[in-house]
């Protein structure tokens, strides 16, 4: 398959945002995935939140392991510069260009595979250092590049294509993250655009590790009668715990909002989320209840989505080690070198 | 043949038992009497309760090499009583802790007795105490059979226990008790001992690893990510402690990340992403680190982000031996990864070469976008080394490399980010967040062609490993040249080394030109191999290559890469996990020319 950029002509009644961008500046190079795959909705979900937010594009940075999902950040945002490096290992490549830029929104992409199997490790120790990205994992339960093979997220009672039964039981990586401290944690659907895009743009607003679990149907391998992560069976099991409505700092709360049903909760740049609580006894501020809803929810067959769980004070990896405020990429060599007198100084120590 | 300034003094005790600040304490002392010394930690891969040792060679010539035959034993160690009294000359002394006497079967040495335990007894309640102060009381002991500066010692107690001022004196006690003791009871000081010379004056006494890290500073390095590994842990940890010391700001900020990570994959996929991101970046780590690596490594070499990687060598294969020295990750290194792949590897010898080496190969992998590795071992690493102190010059400018920032993007002319357009196969990179609508593209590994798109074309493909390729040779061009020491420009032997043999190699050709033999040698500094590198061998019939590993690595790598013909190449191997002794290259060399007449005159 080859790079196919898509024509650069625009309509002009295409909406503009503040940066007088459209749509299509958000855009990637044509996707060369499966006609229907989960993975290009998520894709245009992305481009939509990044759109409607006004990111300046190129002060986005996409990094990916490998695999379907991983391929993914090719086809959005095209003006930014993008890091598809090595199976499992999107989380420590993100790290590193995190503590070297701190200035940049990080958007890792993952699959379950890259997540779940190969990366579980790397995965549950960048949960663990608050590392500020958003890190979705577009969740297929299958290997798609290697043609249909079981990952760790699929379900124990979902067989293959081919009939076979899967014999271990899931990893959640939802669940996984609320315990390793994640401090915004959701689930989604690839085929909910509704909730998707606000979760998205909350978890780029979010400052901290923001995970996303998006069940994304892979078209040509998992989207039997017999797969819980087919587009009909998500759909008829998707139970959405709770709406929510995202407000960037400078609106105004328009949104409707019930007493007791509905959360404000601020995130670290001022911007709002308005959680309409579906599920009376979900409470997103309490890691066990949202661990209880996740449980309860899956016993009964039903994929709770929606933001399962959030700790609006949590502090990042740069805070953690007290960095300069200053990205580390920008300090002068000035600054950096300490120059001969000290170094006088330490020959003096040695001597 | 030993004498004033002029011995081995070898210390066995049990790790863990607070003998290692005693015996550097030693070390140190003799070392600011400006007489060149030399101490080798030799210890177990272990926490406490197994036997260790320091060596401590003493030479005014400043022969730093490890030397066969032990002068004085300092014998502490029941455990090995045996091997430690079969080591000392014919000749020489063993001291040991005499608290419960024994027969020592040997007729040709002369025996040291002192009851340590039973005057640390007597001295001390504390049990703990009774314990550590034993260890100043024989170095006590060695002030006065050796003839060590007293005010010397004091000064070197007092540094090492700044801020610890009621330990100070307390082991100045310890000392004096040792000391008096064999004023009292021996004959002092010995035929071996120390005399203020001049030798060490002006030079710094540190370990590779420190100055590795402080190289990594005056670099600009800024992201460190590491896992913890013997024996490169420390240069992470000194990293750390420096950059406290020199780059913290007003507010208690960092101008540095330091990031312990979960294992080696993650501590190079840190400082990969850091790279990619324009921040000078490194890991350090040691073999089984490097077999963890190579997969990112190759991802950094086909997608040509610079990285910094200090490999402290130690004993491989597999665990091996973790706290022994060796040079044997040459291949390793050379050849990372998957695939067509090498890397530019430069070949420090002291610390003081850690530290300049160290921060030019930031400059390196800037330049040629691509990892470096610098290969140092346990050696040189973790043993304290009187070496030259460490220079800067203020005027260097640190070779950044070609970035692209935004006016840069605004000027090019169709620029992809693996063109190579000034034909040295370097291309222009440009990093994220520099401007709104140009200069972005697709880091990966997958085969790409000049704009950095995915391609499946396989002449595309070729082409960019060619480019890569002739980005080597440009590599060779830039890299450090070999130290060539030419004893005898008639002379057609010659030595090939490289590393921590350096000491033994020059102190056996210094042996062999006394004989007559004139051996001249060349150090190699880096690879690619620079031409000289090959222009020295085609000087020379017969070369030696002195390594520390079973399979004659360095020797391969001639072949290979520079077309030596291995028939005029020697492997002259030692891979027993301890620094080179002078006395096996200089014996390898003798023994392996066998009958033919040496050339030299």
């Amino acid at each position: 398959m080859s790079y196919i950029q898509k024509p650069s002509a625009y309509h002009p009644a295409l909406k503009r945002n503040a940066l007088g961008l459209t749509y299509r500046d958000y855009e990637g190079s044509m996707s060369t995935l499966c006609a229907g795959c989960g993975h290009d909705s998520i894709t245009a979900a992305i481009v939509e939140a990044c759109f409607e937010l006004d990111l300046p594009a190129h002060r986005i940075a996409k990094v990916s392991g490998i695999g379907c999902s991983s391929k993914a950040p090719t086809y959005f945002l095209g003006r930014s510069h993008g890091f598809n490096s090595v199976h499992g290992r999107m989380p420590s490549v993100t790290t590193g260009a995190n503590l070297a830029n701190r200035d940049l929104v990080y958007i890792g992409v993952s699959g379950d595979g890259d997540t779940a199997s190969i990366g579980l490790g790397q995965f549950a120790h960048a949960v663990r250092r608050r590392l500020n990205m958003v890190y979705i994992v577009m969740n297929n339960g299958c290997y798609g590049l290697t043609k249909g093979q079981f990952s760790a997220t699929n379900d124990k009672t979902s067989p293959s294509k081919k009939g076979e039964p899967n014999p271990f039981d899931p990893i959640d990586l939802c669940q996984m993250a609320i315990q390793l401290g994640a401090g915004f944690v959701a689930r989604s659907f690839s085929g909910d655009k509704r909730q998707l895009i606000p979760l998205i743009k909350a978890a780029i607003s979010y400052r901290g590790f923001a995970f996303l679990d998006v069940i994304s149907p892979c078209v040509t391998f998992n989207n039997h009668p017999a797969s819980t992560k087919s587009y009909d069976y998500v759909r008829q099991h998707n139970q959405a715990i709770d709406r929510l409505d995202f407000v960037p700092e400078e609106q105004e709360i328009t949104a409707d909002y019930d007493e007791g049903t509905s959360v404000p909760v601020t995130l670290h740049d001022g911007s709002r989320i308005i959680l309409h609580k579906l599920d009376q006894t979900h409470d997103p501020r309490d890691a066990d209840a949202a661990l209880m809803t996740i449980r309860s929810h899956a016993a009964r067959g039903e994929v709770a989505t929606g933001l399962l769980y959030i700790d609006e004070s949590q502090h990042d990896l740069h805070e953690i080690l007290r960095t300069s405020e200053r990205p580390l990429n920008a300090i002068p060599m000035s600054e950096l070198c300490p120059g001969s007198e000290k170094l006088a100084s330490i020959n003096a120590r040695l001597q | 043949m030993s004498g004033v300034n002029d011995f081995v003094c070898k210390f066995a005790t049990v790790n863990g038992s607070g003998s290692a600040s005693a015996n550097t304490m030693f070390a140190k002392t003799i070392f600011r009497m400006g007489v060149p010394v030399s101490p080798k930690n030799i210890f177990p891969s272990n926490i406490q309760g197994l036997p260790t040792w320091y060596e401590v060679r003493v030479s005014e010539k400043g022969y730093l090499a490890r030397r066969d035959g032990i002068d004085l034993m300092v014998a502490m160690n029941p455990q090995t009583y045996r091997e430690d009294l079969a080591e000392v000359v014919p000749g020489g002394w063993l001291l040991y802790d005499s608290t419960m006497p024994r027969q020592w079967p040997r007729e040709d040495i002369t025996v040291l007795p002192i009851p340590i335990a039973a005057m640390c007894a007597k001295k001390w309640t504390d049990p703990r105490q009774r314990q550590l102060f034993k260890n100043m009381v024989y170095v006590g002991a060695l002030t006065a059979l050796l003839d060590m500066d007293m005010e010397v010692l004091e000064k070197v107690v007092a540094d090492q226990l700044r801020g610890k001022e009621k330990l100070i004196s307390a082991n100045l006690e310890a000392v004096k008790l040792g000391r008096d003791y064999a004023l009292a009871n021996f004959q002092c000081p010995l035929p071996i001992r120390v005399q203020k010379a001049e030798g060490a004056r002006g030079k710094i006494m540190v370990t590779g690893n420190s100055a590795a890290a402080l190289g990594a500073v005056y670099a600009g390095a800024t992201v460190c990510s590491w896992y913890p590994i013997t024996p490169s842990t420390s240069v992470a940890e000194a990293f750390e402690r420096y950059l406290k010391q020199l780059r913290t700001d007003k507010d208690g900020r960092v101008l540095g990340a330091v990031v312990q990570a979960e294992d080696e994959l993650a501590a190079i996929g840190m400082a990969i992403g850091a790279g990619w991101n324009g921040a000078r970046a490194f890991t350090a780590t040691s073999g089984p680190g490097i077999s963890l690596m190579s997969e990112f490594l190759g991802l950094a070499y086909f997608a040509e982000i610079p990285v910094v990687l200090f490999n402290v060598q130690r004993g491989g294969p597999s665990t091996g031996m973790p706290t022994r020295t060796q040079q044997s990750d040459i291949m390793a290194c050379a050849y990372a990864s998957h695939g067509d792949t090498k890397h530019v590897l430069l070949f420090p010898s002291d610390p003081n070469e850690c530290f300049s080496l160290g921060a030019k190969a930031f400059d390196l992998a800037e330049r040629l976008q691509t990892p470096v590795i610098v290969l140092s071992d346990l050696d040189i690493g973790m043993n304290e080394w009187v070496t030259d102190p460490f220079t800067w010059d203020d005027s260097y400018v640190h070779d950044r490399g070609k970035v692209l920032d935004a006016a840069g993007l605004e000027a090019a002319k169709d620029w992809g980010r693996y063109r190579d357009v000034d034909g040295d196969g370097i291309p222009y990179r440009t990093l994220p967040g520099t401007h709104p609508t140009k200069g972005a593209f697709f880091t990966r590994g997958t085969s790409h062609d000049d704009y950095a798109r995915y391609t499946e074309d396989g002449r595309i493909h070729a082409q960019n490993m060619y480019r890569i390729a002739r980005k080597f040779e440009t590599a060779a061009g830039l890299v450090p040249k070999p130290e060539i020491d030419m004893r005898d420009p008639r002379s057609r032997l010659g030595v090939i080394y490289f590393g921590s043999t350096r000491p033994a190699v020059l102190e056996a050709l210094d042996e062999l030109e006394a004989e007559g033999i004139r051996v001249n040698a060349m150090r190699i500094k880096a690879f690619p191999f620079s031409p000289e590198v090959k222009a020295f061998c085609d000087a020379h019939d017969r070369i030696f290559v002195v390594e520390q590993n079973r399979d004659a690595q360095m020797r391969s790598l001639l072949m290979l890469e520079a077309g030596i013909d291995g028939e005029k190449l020697f492997a002259t191997v030692n891979f027993d996990g301890m620094p080179l002794t002078a006395d096996f290259v200089r014996s390898a060399i003798r023994t392996s020319m066998g009958p033919v007449k040496i050339a030299a005159e």
